[in-house]
């Protein structure tokens, strides 16, 4: 689960990172009342979208009077922002965030990620920042700096002391880096982060360090004990099929193709979406329909599929474990019935009670278009497919 | 022969009071697993399915000997009934559970290290269909009627497409000996690698056939210990050919964050180090039939 950039700045402004002082605005009037709030004479507006690449995008801009803070503040509001991360569809902006402008000498990157080999939270650090860490891992992979944390111990002082002397830090610079870092730390582990981001980190012209931007991500299996983090969620970020799908407890991503899917497990999901373009056709999405699926969960599979209009057929592939063939079955031909389908479905059944399924798939009367192996049902449902463009 | 489970293994269902529990330790009994105890907290002195309820894995184990537990425990406490079992001297501990959140496997992990080799307990899952050794026993939740007992072995992430797997050999006469999933987590108790160690050294084992999906570096990790030290034939399979960078398919654990984690990547990988990747998933049994004809016509 992701969270806007005021939000994260909060928490870690809280944990003590040092930030420039900024304030949150609903309305172009409201951002230009904040900058005269905050004092000065420059400051930086910030659309506050659940994606990075907001600076290329042309979501954050230097202003230099209340008017252009105002100004500005209004082609942002309502706005829907693409950015490399987005998608075509963009994020719409809703709040900006304006804060007073930094005077920067030094742009460091810093990032506390879950490390898949080690098993472990690394930080990863460069002398190099602003730009996205991909970028960088590519174009400057000598300036990233790795540090494993146990998680038995912690994070020690001496492995902060290193990575800032490492960065080239000073005097000074060594204990606000230290202090930063067990700041991010305790951010991580407390609230059960996947992600903490501050890119920019940057030296001022005085030579202390401010987090000019902060990115953090949840581990959504710790929900049920993070209540705090659950109320950050805001869904106008979020595509509305997967917010409704996960709200059914569906994993569903929304995709481009126009076959929709509706599967059992992550993998047979991803397996099958290979198999659809192989065949020559496009997925619509990936959806897990999981185990236990009972006739009304695959019926609400079916809305969800349904509820994106670029959907021409929709494939069903059940290899039943804990599920059941005939269970499945009868989800489908009541969901057939009661959405009143007219669009082709392709229905392939395999394990647990299949000859009960298949039965009850033939007696239902309906024009369900039935496949054996998993070839057989992608390549029914591309044809399928043609047939109805045709 | 087989790997972790054979019909003399002791195994414990931590869990087996809940209706879930129970239901998959009465199909595991009736398949010939030989589970002599449960373990559910404040249910002990009771009797479940014909076999005692205990307290604590501990006294399970002092009482029947278990030597491998099945974890069917809710998320919020999964990680600790999996450290109890470690502490309490079980050997193989299998868990099913889906969610656990990543910083508690982290920290079990961590704890698995405390043990010293020889009674360090092998963790197999969170977040995965099990272990099946056909026609001798199982521990999880996979349909076992379409495991046709044999000599090849299946390792994988995904439940579901490793019953594909199974059942695309079934068809073609191809038996397994034991079937592995690892699960679909970004943190998992044992690697790709673990289990292919075990198949290599598993007399009952001619060859592997390993599921992989995007996300994480294990695929390439276990690339190249088939490259180094693998004498068996071992077919791979990649998930997720189809599947945009950034967004979590399903799996917490199935998301391209990094170099080398896409599934043409991976499968680019795969074959540098000599493994036969099929092309598709309605593939993965007939690039297994090849492999194995042309390992009998040697």
């Amino acid at each position: 689960m992701d969270i806007h950039e005021y939000q994260a700045k909060e928490i870690l402004a809280a944990l003590g990172v040092p930030m420039p002082r900024g304030g949150l605005a609903y309305s172009p009037e409201q951002a230009g009342y904040r900058a005269r709030e905050l004092g000065g004479s420059a400051w930086v507006v910030k659309a506050q979208i659940h994606s990075g690449g907001r600076g290329e995008a042309g979501g954050v801009r230097l202003c230099r009077s209340e008017e252009e803070v105002r100004d500005y503040a209004a082609t942002l509001f309502g706005r829907s922002l693409v950015t490399k991360q987005t998608g075509a569809q963009g994020k719409q902006v809703y709040r900006v965030w304006v804060e007073g402008a930094s005077d920067i000498a030094q742009e460091l990157y810093l990032g506390f990620v879950l490390d898949r080999k080690s098993e472990r939270i690394m930080i990863v650090a460069s002398g190099h920042g602003g730009m996205e860490i991909e970028d960088l891992a590519e174009t400057d992979p000598d300036s990233l700096r790795r540090m494993v944390i146990d998680p038995a111990v912690g994070l020690a002082d001496y492995q902060a002391r290193e990575l800032a002397f490492g960065l080239g830090l000073r005097g000074g610079q060594v204990a606000q880096m230290v202090n930063i870092l067990r700041a991010c730390y305790r951010a991580y582990r407390d609230l059960d982060a996947t992600m903490v981001e501050i890119n920019p980190l940057v030296v001022t012209g005085t030579g202390d360090l401010v987090a000019l931007d902060a990115k953090m991500s949840f581990d959504t299996n710790a929900r049920y004990r993070r209540p705090q983090i659950a109320e950050l969620r805001d869904p106008s970020q979020e595509d509305p099929r997967e917010a409704h799908a996960a709200d059914a407890g569906l994993a569903y991503v929304g995709l481009d193709g126009d076959i929709g899917c509706i599967i059992n497990g992550a993998g047979l999901a991803m397996a099958t979406m290979d198999m659809i373009k192989l065949a020559g056709g496009e997925p619509a999405n990936f959806l897990d329909i999981g185990g236990g699926a009972s006739p009304e969960r695959v019926a609400q599979a079916f809305r969800t599929v349904l509820s994106d209009g670029n959907v021409g057929v929709i494939l069903v592939n059940i290899f039943a474990g804990i599920n059941r063939c005939d269970w499945v079955a009868e989800g489908v031909v009541k969901a057939y019935r009661a959405e009143n389908l007219t669009l082709p479905v392709v229905v392939r059944l395999a394990g647990t009670n299949v000859e009960e399924g298949r039965r009850i798939i033939a007696e239902s009367g309906l024009p369900l278009i039935t496949a054996d192996t998993l070839a057989e049902a992608a390549d029914k449902a591309v044809a399928a497919r043609l047939d109805r463009a045709a | 022969m087989a790997i972790v489970i054979d019909s003399t293994t002791r195994v414990l269902v931590q869990g087996m009071s809940g209706r879930i529990g129970q239901f998959h330790a009465a199909e595991m009994i009736e398949h010939g697993t030989n589970v002599v105890a449960g373990v559910t907290p404040g249910k002990g002195g009771t009797e479940v399915l014909g076999r005692p309820v205990f307290d604590t894995v501990r006294a399970a184990v002092e009482a029947t000997g278990a030597e491998a537990s099945l974890v069917f425990v809710p998320p919020p406490f999964a990680a600790d009934a999996i450290m109890e079992a470690a502490d309490a001297g079980i050997r193989t501990a299998v868990c099913v559970t889906d969610g656990i959140p990543a910083q508690d496997m982290m920290k079990v992990k961590r704890f698995l290290r405390r043990y010293p080799a020889e009674r360090k307990m092998r963790l197999i899952g969170p977040n995965c269909a099990g272990v099946i050794s056909p026609g001798q026993g199982f521990m999880g939740i996979m349909p076992p009627h379409i495991y046709l007992p044999g000599r090849v072995g299946i390792v994988g992430r995904s439940g579901t497409l490793g019953y594909e797997a199974a059942s695309q050999m079934q068809a073609l006469g191809i038996g397994v000996s034991t079937s592995v999933g690892i699960g679909g987590d970004p943190i998992n108790g044992s690697s790709f690698r673990d289990i292919l160690e075990l198949f290599e050294a598993d007399p009952g084992t001619d060859a592997v056939m390993m599921i992989g999906e995007i996300g994480g570096p294990q695929e390439a990790e276990a690339a190249a210990y088939v490259r180094e030290h693998m004498t068996k034939p071992v077919v791979a399979y990649v998930a997720g050919l189809s599947a945009p960078k950034g967004r979590k398919m399903g799996h917490a654990g199935a998301i391209i964050s990094a170099f080398g984690e896409s599934a043409q990547e991976k499968v680019e990988i795969l074959s540098a180090a000599g493994i036969a990747v099929a092309p598709n998933p309605s593939a993965m049994g007939e690039t297994m039939a090849r492999v194995l004809s042309s390992r009998a016509a040697a």
